[in-house]
C-alpha cells in the first residue's frame, strides 16, 4: 500500500503563470480592436464633413486646406498662394456650402458654381430601395414560407443552395449581369427610352436583397415553436390556413426585421446602382427614368476629387448620412429579432 | 370543401412559384455568365497583360493583385477575428458589459456599407496614418503611403470581413463539446492550455471556413477598394506594400462601364467575371462543405 | 488546520471534510447545508434520484462547478484541512490532486498515447522515454494495458464504451491525483463493462480516496465503503454501506434503498 502525502497549503498556493496572464491580455485587447474600428469609423468619416459646417469662418477651414494641399509637386511661392487663398476665400464666401445649398434640389459639384443639392440623391436611394423591396420582400418571403411549410425534401435541397449561390454572387457580377443583359430585357418590354434606369437598378439589387430577407425570415419562421403548428393542424386547420394564420403572423416580427434589414443593405449597395441606374441626379419620381444614388455618387467621383475641397467633405457627408441611416436600421431590426427571441423565452 | 382546396392550391402554387423565381435567376445569372465567358478563358487571358488600351490581351496582372488583396486581409483579419471569437466564447462573461460592447461592435461592422469602409480607409488609413508616416519618413512632400495602395485597400477590406471571420469561428467553438473542455480542466489545464490544445485544434475546420468566407467576400467586394488602392491599368505588377493594384471585380466595372469601346470588350468582360464568379464560387463551396463537416460532427 | 510536512494518512483519518456546504444555480438551491466526512483509502458512494445534487456535490470537491457562471457556492470543502475555496488557492493545482471521472466518457479525440500523456505533457514533460513510462503504468492502473498496448497510436475515440471510460481513468491517473472522483462512471456501460470498472476501483483504492456517484444501489453495496444518501439537496444520512443497506436511520433512505422511489 502506497503511503499518500496529505495535500498542504503550499502545493495549493496560487501561482502567477505568465503565459496564462499574457494570453489573456492579449486577446482581450484583441477584442477591444472591433470596437476601438467602429468608433474609429464614427469619428473619421464625420471628421471629414466638419469643414463643411465651419465654412461660414474660412480662415479656419482654408488653412488646413493650404497646409494639406502643398504635398502636390508643385510649391507655390508664398506671394502666389497668399493670392489663392484670397481667391479661393472669395469663392468660399460666394459659394461655400450652405444648409440651403445641401438642400438644394441640384447636384452638380464640379462646375462653376458647384451645387451640393442631396435632395436628389437622397430620393434616388430611397427610389432604388423601395423597388429592389417591392421585388425582394415578396419573393424572398413567400419562399421562406414555402421551404418552411409546403416544400417537399428535394424543394428545400435546391431552394436552400440556390440562396447561397445568390448570397455568395459578388456585386460587381450582379452589376455587370443588370448592366449586360437585364438592362436591354427590361427596355425591350417596356419600350423604354433609358436603358439604366431606376426600374433596373432596383430589380438587380433584388437580387442582393433576396437572399437577407429569405434568410432571416426563414429563421423566423423556423423558431416558432412546432407545438404552435400541432395545435392548429390538430384543430382540422390545413397547412395552408396554418401557413397563412399560424405561422405568418407568428413570424411577423422576425420578417419585419429581415425586411429593414434588407432595405438597410439596399440603400448601401454601392456596385449594383453604380452599374445600373444609369446615374444622372434627376430628381423625380418616375421609376423608368435614370437615377443616382448617395453611394453610387461616394463611388464615382471620390476618385476625382481633390482631398479637402468642399466636394471631398460633402462626399463624406453623405458617408455619414449613409452610415447614420443603415446603423438605425441595423439597431430597429435588432430590437425586433430580440424581442422574438424575448417571448420565446418566455414560452409563449 | 372544394373551394378551400382550391384555395390551398393556390396558396401553395404562389409560394412555389415565388420560390422557382429565386432558382430560376440564379441560372439565369450563372448560364449567361459562363456562356458569354466561357470561349475567351484561355490560358493567355488568364496569363496575360492587358494590352492595346485593354481592348486585348489578359487579367494576369487583376489576378494577381486579387490574390495579394486577400492575403494581405487575411494575414490582419483572421488572426483578429480569430482571436475576438476566443475572447467572446472563452474568456467573457455572458453578462459582462465589456463582451456586450464587443458583440454590439461586432453586429455594427457587419451592417457598415461597403461603400463606407472605403471612405474610413481613405479618411483613416490614407489621410491620417499614411500622410503622417510620409512626413516621418520622407519629409520631402513624396507620397508613398498617404496615397491609395494595396496594405490600405487590404487593411480596409480585413475591417469589412472581420464580423465574417468572428461569427464563423466563433459558431465553430461551439462546437467543440463542453465535455473535452472539461476534461482538459479536470486534469489540471489552465484555460490556456486548454484553448490551445483542446479549442483550437478542435476548431480548426470552423477558422479555415471563416478564413475562406472572408477571402470569398474580400474578393468579390468592389466598393471598399474604389479609392484605397485598386488601379485602372497598371504596366507592371505591384513590387511592395505601398503599390497600387489592378483587381478583378474593379477590372470588371472599369472595363464595363468605362473603356472607350464597351461593346469591343465584352468578351473580355465576360471572361473576367467569369473567372471572379468561379473563384468566389470555389471558395464558398469549400466553406459550406467543410461547414457541414462540422456539423455532422456536432450530430454524432 | 495547516499542515506544512507530509504525514502518512491511516484509514480513519479524515480525507474530505465539507462543511456547512450550500451550492446555488442562480436562485436555485442544488446543495443545502451539507456536513460530511470522507475517509482515507476508502471509498464513498452518493446516491439518490436524478437531480438531488449528487454531481453538484461531487464537482464542488474539485471546483469543477466554478465553471457554471450562475452558480454559487458557500461553506468549506477542506481537503486534509486546507479549504479549496480559500482565495489563495489554486484552482489549476488543486485539479492535479483531485482527479475527476464523468459520467460520459470523454477521450480527446487524439490517439490512446496523447490521451493519456496529456496530463503529464501540460505539466511541461516532454522526455519521450518518461512519458512511455507514465503512459505504460496509467494504462495498467487502468487494466486497459493489455487490450491496447500494440496500437497506442489508435485514436482514443475507436475504443468500445468501457474502453473509453478506463482509458480516461488512466488520463486522470497519469496526472497523479491523490483523490478521485468518478460521477456515474459506468452509468452508459454494459454488464460485463460494468464489472471491470468495478473491479477497477477496488483495485484502485489502494491507492486513492475515492468519491463515486452512482444511481444504481447495488453498484455503491458492491464497491463503497461509505455511502451518502442524498435528497432534493440534502444529505439525508451518511454511514458505513453495510449499514446503510441493512439498516437505515431514516425512513426516506429505506424507502429509497427499497425502490419505493426514485
Ligand atoms: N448548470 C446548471 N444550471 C442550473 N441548474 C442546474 C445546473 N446543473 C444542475 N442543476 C440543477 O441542480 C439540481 C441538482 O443537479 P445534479 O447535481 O446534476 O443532480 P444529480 O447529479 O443528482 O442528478 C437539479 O435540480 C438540476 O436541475
Ligand atoms: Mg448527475
Amino acid at each position: 500500500m502506497e503511503i499518500p502525502k496529505t495535500i498542504t497549503n503550499t502545493m495549493m498556493k496560487k501561482r502567477f503563470r505568465l503565459s496564462e496572464f499574457l494570453a489573456e491580455k492579449l486577446i482581450t485587447a484583441t477584442a477591444f480592436i472591433s470596437f476601438a474600428f467602429i468608433v474609429l469609423i464614427f469619428v473619421f468619416v464625420f471628421r471629414e464633413t466638419l469643414p463643411i459646417f465651419s465654412a461660414p469662418e474660412p480662415a479656419v477651414s482654408l488653412e488646413e486646406l493650404g497646409e494639406q494641399e502643398t504635398y502636390g509637386d508643385i510649391v507655390l511661392s508664398d506671394a502666389e498662394r497668399a493670392a489663392e487663398e484670397k481667391e479661393k476665400t472669395k469663392v468660399a464666401a460666394e459659394e461655400g456650402v450652405t444648409v440651403e445649398n445641401l438642400a438644394g434640389d441640384r447636384w452638380q459639384p464640379i462646375s462653376g458654381k458647384p451645387k451640393y443639392g442631396l435632395l436628389p440623391l437622397i430620393v434616388g436611394s430611397l427610389k432604388i430601395s423601395l423597388i429592389s423591396i417591392f421585388f425582394a420582400a415578396p419573393i424572398a418571403i413567400l419562399a421562406a414560407l414555402f421551404t418552411a411549410a409546403f416544400a417537399p425534401r428535394w424543394a428545400k435541397e435546391t431552394l436552400k443552395p440556390a440562396i447561397e449561390i445568390l448570397a455568395g454572387f459578388p456585386s460587381v457580377v450582379i452589376g455587370f449581369f443588370a448592366l449586360v443583359v437585364l438592362a436591354t430585357f427590361v427596355q425591350d418590354i417596356f419600350g423604354l427610352e433609358y436603358r439604366l434606369n431606376a426600374f433596373v437598378g432596383g430589380l438587380a439589387l433584388s437580387l442582393a436583397v433576396i437572399p437577407i430577407i429569405y434568410t432571416i425570415s426563414e429563421d423566423a419562421i423556423s423558431a416558432i415553436p412546432k407545438s404552435l403548428t400541432e395545435a392548429s393542424l390538430a384543430l382540422g386547420a390545413t397547412k395552408w390556413q396554418t401557413a397563412l394564420k399560424v405561422i405568418l403572423p407568428a413570424a411577423t416580427p422576425g420578417i419585419f426585421a429581415a425586411i429593414l434589414l434588407g432595405v438597410g443593405r439596399a440603400f448601401g449597395e454601392t456596385m449594383i446602382v453604380l452599374m445600373a441606374t444609369g446615374n444622372a441626379a434627376l430628381l423625380s419620381a418616375n421609376p423608368f427614368e435614370p437615377v443616382r444614388t448617395m453611394s453610387a455618387t461616394i463611388g464615382a467621383e471620390m476618385a476625382e476629387v481633390v482631398f479637402g475641397e468642399t466636394h471631398y467633405n460633402v462626399l463624406f457627408l453623405i458617408g455619414s448620412i449613409l452610415f447614420l441611416f443603415t446603423f438605425t436600421l441595423n439597431a430597429i431590426a435588432e430590437i425586433f429579432i430580440r424581442q422574438r427571441l424575448m417571448k420565446k423565452f418566455r414560452g409563449s | 370543401m372544394t373551394k378551400k382546396k382550391l384555395l390551398g392550391g393556390f396558396v401553395y402554387g404562389t409560394t412555389a412559384f415565388f420560390a422557382f423565381i429565386i432558382i430560376a435567376a440564379v441560372v439565369i445569372v450563372m448560364t449567361n455568365i459562363v456562356a458569354g465567358g466561357w470561349s475567351s478563358l484561355t490560358k493567355d487571358f488568364l496569363l496575360g497583360s492587358p494590352e492595346e488600351g485593354m481592348t486585348k490581351g489578359g487579367i494576369f496582372p487583376a489576378i494577381v493583385g486579387t490574390f495579394l488583396l486577400v492575403m494581405i486581409m487575411s494575414i490582419a483579419g483572421v488572426p483578429i477575428g480569430t482571436m475576438t471569437a476566443i475572447y467572446l466564447s472563452e474568456y467573457a462573461s455572458q453578462k459582462s458589459i465589456f463582451a456586450r460592447l464587443i458583440r454590439f461592435a461586432v453586429n455594427t461592422l457587419a451592417g457598415v456599407p461597403a461603400i463606407v469602409f472605403g471612405l474610413f480607409g481613405l479618411g483613416f488609413f490614407i489621410q491620417f496614418i499614411g500622410t503622417r508616416v510620409d512626413g516621418v519618413l520622407y519629409n520631402n512632400g513624396e507620397l508613398h503611403w498617404g496615397q491609395p495602395n494595396i496594405l490600405w485597400a487590404s487593411l480596409t477590406m480585413a475591417l469589412l470581413t472581420l464580423p465574417v471571420v468572428i461569427v464563423s469561428v466563433e459558431e465553430a467553438i461551439k462546437t467543440v463539446p463542453r465535455e473535452l473542455r472539461e476534461a482538459s480542466l479536470a486534469l489540471g489545464a489552465t484555460k490556456w492550455q486548454t484553448i490551445r490544445k483542446v479549442v483550437i485544434p478542435n476548431s480548426i475546420t470552423g477558422i479555415l471556413t471563416g478564413a475562406i468566407l472572408a477571402v470569398s467576400r474580400g474578393a468579390g467586394e468592389v466598393a471598399p477598394i474604389l479609392f484605397t488602392g485598386a488601379a485602372y491599368f497598371l504596366p507592371h505588377l505591384p513590387s511592395g506594400l505601398s503599390d497600387q493594384f489592378m483587381e478583378l471585380g474593379y477590372h470588371i466595372y472599369i472595363m464595363a462601364t468605362q473603356s472607350p469601346d464597351v461593346e469591343a470588350t465584352r468578351g473580355i468582360q465576360y471572361a473576367t467575371t467569369l473567372v471572379l464568379l468561379i473563384l468566389t464560387f470555389t471558395l464558398n463551396f469549400s466553406a459550406i462543405f467543410l461547414r457541414y463537416k462540422l456539423r455532422k460532427r456536432i450530430i454524432t | 488546520m495547516y499542515s506544512h510536512s507530509y504525514k502518512t494518512l491511516q484509514p480513519t483519518d479524515v480525507r474530505i471534510k465539507t462543511e456547512h456546504l450550500n451550492i446555488y444555480y442562480g436562485k436555485k438551491q442544488a446543495i443545502k447545508d451539507v456536513s460530511l466526512d470522507m475517509f482515507t483509502h476508502r471509498v464513498t458512494a452518493l446516491i439518490g434520484p436524478s437531480g438531488c445534487g449528487k454531481s453538484t456535490y461531487l464537482r464542488s470537491l474539485n471546483r469543477m462547478n466554478d465553471l457554471i457562471e450562475n452558480s454559487r457556492t458557500e461553506g468549506n470543502v477542506l481537503l486534509d484541512g486546507v479549504n479549496i475555496y480559500d482565495k489563495q488557492v489554486d484552482v489549476v493545482e488543486l485539479r492535479k490532486k483531485v482527479g475527476m471521472i464523468f459520467q460520459k466518457s470523454n477521450p480527446f479525440p487524439k490517439s490512446i498515447f496523447e490521451n493519456v500523456a496529456y496530463g503529464p505533457r501540460i505539466n511541461g514533460m516532454n522526455d519521450k522515454k518518461k512519458l512511455e513510462d507514465i503512459v505504460e503504468r496509467s494504462l495498467k492502473q487502468a487494466a486497459l494495458w493489455e487490450e491496447v498496448k500494440d496500437d497506442l497510436a489508435k485514436s482514443g475515440l475507436s475504443l468500445s464504451g468501457g474502453q473509453q471510460q478506463r482509458l480516461c481513468i488512466a488520463r486522470a491517473l497519469a496526472v497523479d491525483p491523490e483523490i478521485l472522483l468518478m460521477d456515474e462512471p459506468a452509468s452508459a456501460l454494459d454488464p460485463i463493462a460494468t464489472a471491470k470498472i468495478e473491479e477497477l476501483i477496488y483495485e484502485l483504492k489502494n491507492t486513492y480516496t475515492i468519491v463515486i456517484v452512482t444511481h444504481n444501489m447495488q453498484q455503491a453495496a458492491r464497491v463503497s465503503d461509505y455511502t451518502g444518501f442524498f435528497y432534493m439537496g440534502e444529505l439525508i444520512e451518511f454511514d458505513e454501506t453495510k449499514k446503510i443497506f441493512t439498516m437505515p436511520a431514516k425512513k426516506q433512505t429505506e424507502d429509497y434503498i427499497t425502490g419505493r422511489f426514485g
